[in-house]
């Protein structure tokens, strides 16, 4: 099972390292979400897919599985979703005052 | 267990919400602001008193011990660095007074000044890995919303481009923290440090060092800094300031904490590729600041320069260059935030950043004139100043270490900037004075102050640096023996 996470991380990086080299302001944001729901996964396979009961000393399971990856990633999403929001104002104001959405023609110049 | 740790991060924390409710007594937040890192610096001088006196300080929150719970961790070298935050923030803090404007004061700038102040304090005082991408997220976003604030062309712009780079690094620091905790099994630093050092840094230990160099060399300017001239010259002047002074210092702490605490293991290949990347930075900042015209542009690139010379007091990784890493880290954070705002007020006066239209403004501004001048001649290093006791055990610790090279380079790269500051101080204010005070877009009333306070700072610590000397001391033993830092983290408890 780790085997085939580790090939969906890949194919879902490779995706958003696509979108990041395109030029259009929304696919880049779109390759950074995916980028970051990538590392979610890898960090929650770290732990390990181990099936088990809860990790409470009461239930007296010799089985369980790693809580703090999901503790991480659980923190990671709501960061990653407060940036994500805040890029997407971002990129919604740039497009209204610019007049486009094109990275190669916001590289500014020397009179402004 | 020390209480007083938290408040340098909490303090801050709560005042900014507080300002939220209060938006539009403006008087009030000012006020407030001020007070509140006034006494984050007091209560920073009682813990670093208590850490000369009984060692490191640490607080366990919620009393679960190190490793299972989450820490904060204060040695000499990070209270150092709160503490001048501190002093840098209060400046920058008076300085917005005059300069900032209603609109933005009335957009939350105070609020987000301090929820920056928070992460920065934040990530200086954590031990835990996890914990320092937290804080590092929260002073990235402060930071997110005060470039973009006023919502010019040119400020959103660069913002986006901030913003995207820094997303991108935040997710290589995850990658990371999960190669660190599937191969440790644990994010406690301390406690990281005790099991690779039980395991020895293989391979793999030192590819995830060089991840880690990666993310905070992203946030350090460290080579890769080509997102950082254009996106710290478009804030207002209190802001780049505040940026140049404390952001890209939050990853160089990183960067040293790390490779003093952790990866020790391996310096022939961590610490010589940090040397390299240094000497790069160094000399690609160095043609970065004598060509431009824009003094925007040449204040920025002296920041790049900064990250490279700290570093390469690391990479030496002898006592006298992390001697002198601290000293010049104090230094820089102190010196940058003083540069800017001066040519703030340059730019303030006579409405443009290009050099080449301003001449002359000593005459009508003495005082303005020769604090650039003592600014300068720190920058560069030249003895009575702060500058110079940095820069002479740096480049003892990089020849003590057989890096020639690199002590050449840094030598090299202070005449760079004792070029490219000198052409500002030329260019700005000798000369024939073309513009009469009426002419002038601004006036300096009010924003003297916090430059007199950070001029006379530089200058004290140029003359007596016997005053910090003995804290120094304390800082460079921690760092160099990592066990001192795990036994304050442990407390004598067994080490799972």
């Amino acid at each position: 099972m780790e085997g085939l996470m580790a090939i969906v991380i890949g194919i879902l990086f490779t995706i958003g390292t696509y979108l990041i080299l395109t030029n259009q302001m929304l696919r880049i944001i779109l390759g950074l979400s995916l980028i970051s729901h990538a590392i979610n996964l890898m960090i929650i396979i770290m732990g390990g897919l181990k099936s088990g009961g809860p990790p409470l000393l009461s239930e007296r399971n010799h089985d369980f599985t790693d809580a703090i990856p999901q503790a991480l990633i659980l923190t990671a999403i709501v960061i990653n979703f407060a940036v994500t929001a805040f890029l997407l104002v971002l990129s919604y104001r740039t497009y209204k005052k610019h007049g486009t959405d094109d990275f190669n023609n916001l590289r500014g110049n020397e009179h402004e | 267990m020390n209480n007083l740790l938290i408040w340098p991060v909490i303090l801050p924390l709560i005042t900014a919400l507080i300002f939220v409710l209060l938006r539009n007594h403006i008087r009030v937040q000012r006020l407030l602001s001020v007070i509140v890192l006034a006494v984050v610096a007091g209560i920073t001088i009682i813990i670093m008193n208590q850490i000369s006196n009984d060692g490191i300080q640490t607080l366990q929150l919620g009393g679960w011990q190190a490793p299972f719970g989450i820490g904060l961790v204060a040695d000499m070298f990070s209270i150092l660095l709160v503490l001048t935050t501190s002093i840098v923030a209060f400046c920058c803090v008076m300085f917005s007074f005059k300069t900032i404007g209603k609109e933005r004061e009335n957009h939350y700038y105070y609020s987000l000044f301090l929820l920056l102040i928070t992460g920065v304090n934040g990530s200086f005082l954590t031990g835990d890995l996890f914990n320092l991408y937290v804080f590092f997220e929260v002073l990235l976003l402060a930071s997110y919303v005060l470039i973009s604030l006023g919502g010019k062309k040119k400020q959103l712009r660069e913002t986006m481009k901030y913003v995207i780079i820094n997303i991108l690094s935040s997710a290589f620091f995850l990658i990371g923290i999960a190669y660190m905790y599937s191969s440790t099994g644990t994010l406690n630093l301390a406690h990281i440090s005790v099991r690779i050092a039980e395991a020895g840094q293989d391979g793999f230990m030192t590819t995830v060092a060089i991840l880690f160099l990666l993310v905070f060399g992203i946030k350090a300017g460290l080579f890769l800094f080509y997102w950082l001239p254009g996106s710290y010259s478009v804030p207002p002047t209190p802001v780049s300031a505040l940026f140049a002074a404390l952001l890209t210092k939050v990853g160089i702490y990183a960067i040293i904490r790390m490779f003093t605490l952790i990866f020790y293991h391996e310096p022939q290949i961590t610490h010589l590729m940090i040397g390299i990347l240094a000497a790069l930075t160094m000399l690609l900042g160095g043609i970065g600041a004598v060509g431009y015209w824009d003094i925007n542009k040449i204040l920025t690139y002296n920041v790049i320069i900064g990250a490279g010379f700290i570093l390469a007091g690391l990479a030496a990784f002898t006592d006298a260059g992390t001697l002198g890493s601290i000293y010049y880290l104090i230094h820089d954070m102190i010196v940058k935030a003083l540069i800017f705002l001066i040519g703030g007020v340059i730019v303030y006066l006579t409405g443009t950043t290009n050099l080449k239209e301003m001449s002359g403004l000593i005459r009508n501004h003495p005082a303005l004139g020769w604090m650039f001048f003592i600014a300068a001649l720190s920058l560069i290093g030249i003895p009575p100043l702060s500058g110079f006791i940095g820069k002479i055990f740096i480049t003892r610790g990089a020849f003590e270490a057989e890096f020639y090279w690199l002590g050449a380079i840094g030598l090299l790269s202070s005449l760079m900037i004792l070029y490219s500051v000198m052409k500002i101080f030329m260019n700005a204010f000798w000369g024939e004075t073309i513009i009469s005070e009426e002419d002038e877009k601004g006036t300096t009333r009010g924003v003297m102050l916090p430059i007199a306070v950070l001029t006379a700072l530089t200058v004290l610590l140029g003359i007596g640096p016997e005053m910090i000397n003995s804290y120094i001391e304390i800082a460079v033993e921690a760092l160099m023996d990592p066990s001192i830092y795990i036994d304050a983290v442990f407390a004598g408890n067994d080490i799972p």
